[in-house]
């Protein structure tokens, strides 16, 4: 076992050490922490962290495809894309839940999100434009997103790892659906098949920015995949994905725009160009095409929705009374 | 065109769970708490089921629901009034799901063409009708000023609800006694609700009735004009 491993976790702070020992053994078997469990401190900082942004993601994520929902050109494809939104924010309730577990509280994260102190996807800041945007999103941000979540399907805090199980489900079956929809504009018209490759042309690298920076430059990744909240690098996982999306890519029909992609037979694996981390940085920091939209469109329905969930405090606390008093009389 | 009876009742109820399904739509990522961006988008989905189903039984829904003009669509202006605050949309959503409710359950109850059809949109109804319930009673008894947002968003959509109850041709219901029955269900929610049961006339723009005529309130176009632009722009694709 490396020195990180035990290093960070036992304790130094005066924490007994078979409680310490004790997260480490659970960790080293393969076996879950749970709400009541001891746990590092860090743990427990670098848990909330990484599920309130994944929870943010996805209530943020229904915004570029909740544009479509009014504008959706057939029918059977609005009440996908209902569903989906439908979906994502029931992804949105269940992470904040298991956030919520860890001593999180949700409304203090809705409050970090609307002014900037906790991140979401970077993807979610780039615009959509057509309607096969809709469909690339399915097929590359829910592709990325399920090769990112599957491995926290073994996530070693339960709670996580439960939610993700029921959410990869429907991922999945999200993904097939953007698929399908490119499918379709595929065999229809030029106008169809033009949009569709502006699209891949547009999302391909901001997809593979997903997984993060390089292994080399992502400081958190190695504490994370000792404590086994991360199970894989975000190179390996970039990798598997590209290797997933290549062969797609050509049943589809479309090019993946980057000169630099070739079969490698020697590593049984696709070489591919390097994403601009600088601009990977300036999304993160807040500079990227849609940053500013997205959160003041959150902020929006959060401040203008605060009189709705005053009134329901409102209503619950007089049937509290009520019931209270019914009871006394 | 001269439509037979079943095909005007069916685009009649069709258009009506279309348009609204359509403004439910408009809050995806607006609503006031996540719990209610999963229950609006319920709604409008179960909305979109039956106006599927429905225009099937008129046409072919795309068709149906992206070629025609506005004088061509057949609901009731209640349907397509703006989302306003969410009380509005609350109050629209308890005005027209407490009438769906009352008339799905005569469909299923005889033995006409839209039977199967209600037979299963009745249950879906009966949960919206208590999500708008629920929250005329929050909205209503909450706060001071949710109790009057609530309040105006009644008074303002009630001139759209006497057109509910003008009869539809081909639908075997009685009319009178459902708006009886409305009426009741009225005065026993907003009664709980703190609320006052509106007294202004329930005419509607133009007259009672007149959505079902096609002629509708100005901002249905510019509400079509956003649902049928990317079908019109390009005719003949498949989606």
């Amino acid at each position: 076992m490396s020195a990180l491993q035990t290093g960070s976790t036992t304790a130094a702070d005066g924490t007994p050490p078979d409680l310490a020992r004790r997260f480490d053994d659970t960790i080293a078997r393969d076996q879950r922490i749970e709400p009541r469990d001891w746990m590092p401190e860090g743990y427990r900082r670098t848990l909330i962290r990484q599920v309130a942004q994944h929870a943010h993601s996805e209530i943020i994520g229904m915004q570029p495809e909740g544009e479509w929902i009014t504008r959706a050109p057939s029918l059977r494809r609005k009440a996908i894309l209902f569903a989906k939104v439908q979906d994502e924010a029931g992804h949105g309730l269940y992470l904040y839940s298991a956030a919520e577990t860890l001593g999180a509280d949700r409304a203090d994260l809705t409050e970090r999100l609307i002014e900037g102190r906790q991140k979401y996807s970077s993807i979610f800041n780039y615009p959509t434009v057509s309607f096969a945007d809709v469909g690339v999103i399915g097929w590359f941000v829910d592709g990325a997103a399920i090769c990112n979540q599957v491995p926290l399907c073994r996530s070693s805090y339960g709670p996580y790892a439960r939610a993700m199980v029921r959410i990869c489900k429907e991922e999945s079956f999200h993904q097939r659906q953007g698929y399908e929809l490119l499918m379709t504009m595929m065999r229809g018209t030029d106008a169809q098949r033009e949009m569709v490759q502006d699209a891949v042309n547009r999302w391909w690298w901001p997809s593979l920015m997903m997984f993060g920076p390089p292994d080399d430059s992502s400081p958190n990744s190695a504490q994370s995949m000792a404590w086994k909240i991360k199970r894989h690098s975000n190179d390996e996982l970039r990798r598997r994905f590209v290797d997933m999306t290549v062969p797609q890519a050509e049943k589809l029909g479309v090019t993946l725009p980057d000169p630099e992609l070739r079969w490698n037979e020697e590593l049984g694996r696709h070489d591919f160009g390097t994403p601009d981390w600088d601009e990977l940085m300036r999304v993160i920091k807040g500079d990227g095409p849609c940053n500013a939209e997205r959160i003041e469109r959150r902020r929006t329905a959060h401040e203008e929705g605060a009189w709705v969930r005053e009134a329901a405090a409102a209503h619950a606390a007089k049937q509290a009374d009520r019931k209270k008093n019914g009871a006394v009389a | 065109m001269t439509a037979t009876a079943p095909a005007t009742a069916a685009l009649a109820l069709g258009d009506d769970a279309l348009v609204l399904s359509h403004r439910l739509g408009e809050w995806a990522g607006h609503a006031p708490v996540l719990e209610e961006e999963v229950a609006l988008a319920n709604i409008a989905l179960d909305l979109l089921g039956q106006a599927r189903v429905l225009l099937s039984m008129a046409g072919d829904e795309d068709e149906l629901a992206y070629l025609r003009e506005e004088r061509a669509f057949r609901n009731l202006q209640l349907v397509e009034q703006p989302n306003g605050d969410f009380a509005h949309t609350i109050a629209r959503q308890l005005y027209f799901s407490t009438y769906q409710q009352l008339l799905y359950t005569e469909l299923a109850a005889g033995d006409g063409p839209f039977a199967p059809l209600a037979a299963k949109a009745v249950k879906e109804v009966a949960y919206h009708r208590d999500h708008a319930e629920q929250w005329t009673l929050r909205l209503g008894d909450g706060t001071e000023l949710s109790q009057e947002r609530m309040q105006q968003a009644c008074d303002a959509l009630w001139r759209f609800t006497g057109e509910m109850f003008q009869p539809v041709e081909g639908l075997d219901a009685d009319w009178a006694d459902m708006e009886t029955r409305w009426l009741e269900s009225m005065t026993d929610v907003l009664g709980r609700a703190t609320l006052t049961v509106p007294e202004g006339p329930r005419s509607g723009a133009w007259s009672a009735g007149a959505g079902r005529q096609g002629l509708h309130t100005e901002p249905f176009g510019r509400m079509l004009a956003e649902m049928q632009h990317l079908h019109r722009s390009h005719p003949g694709a498949s989606w």
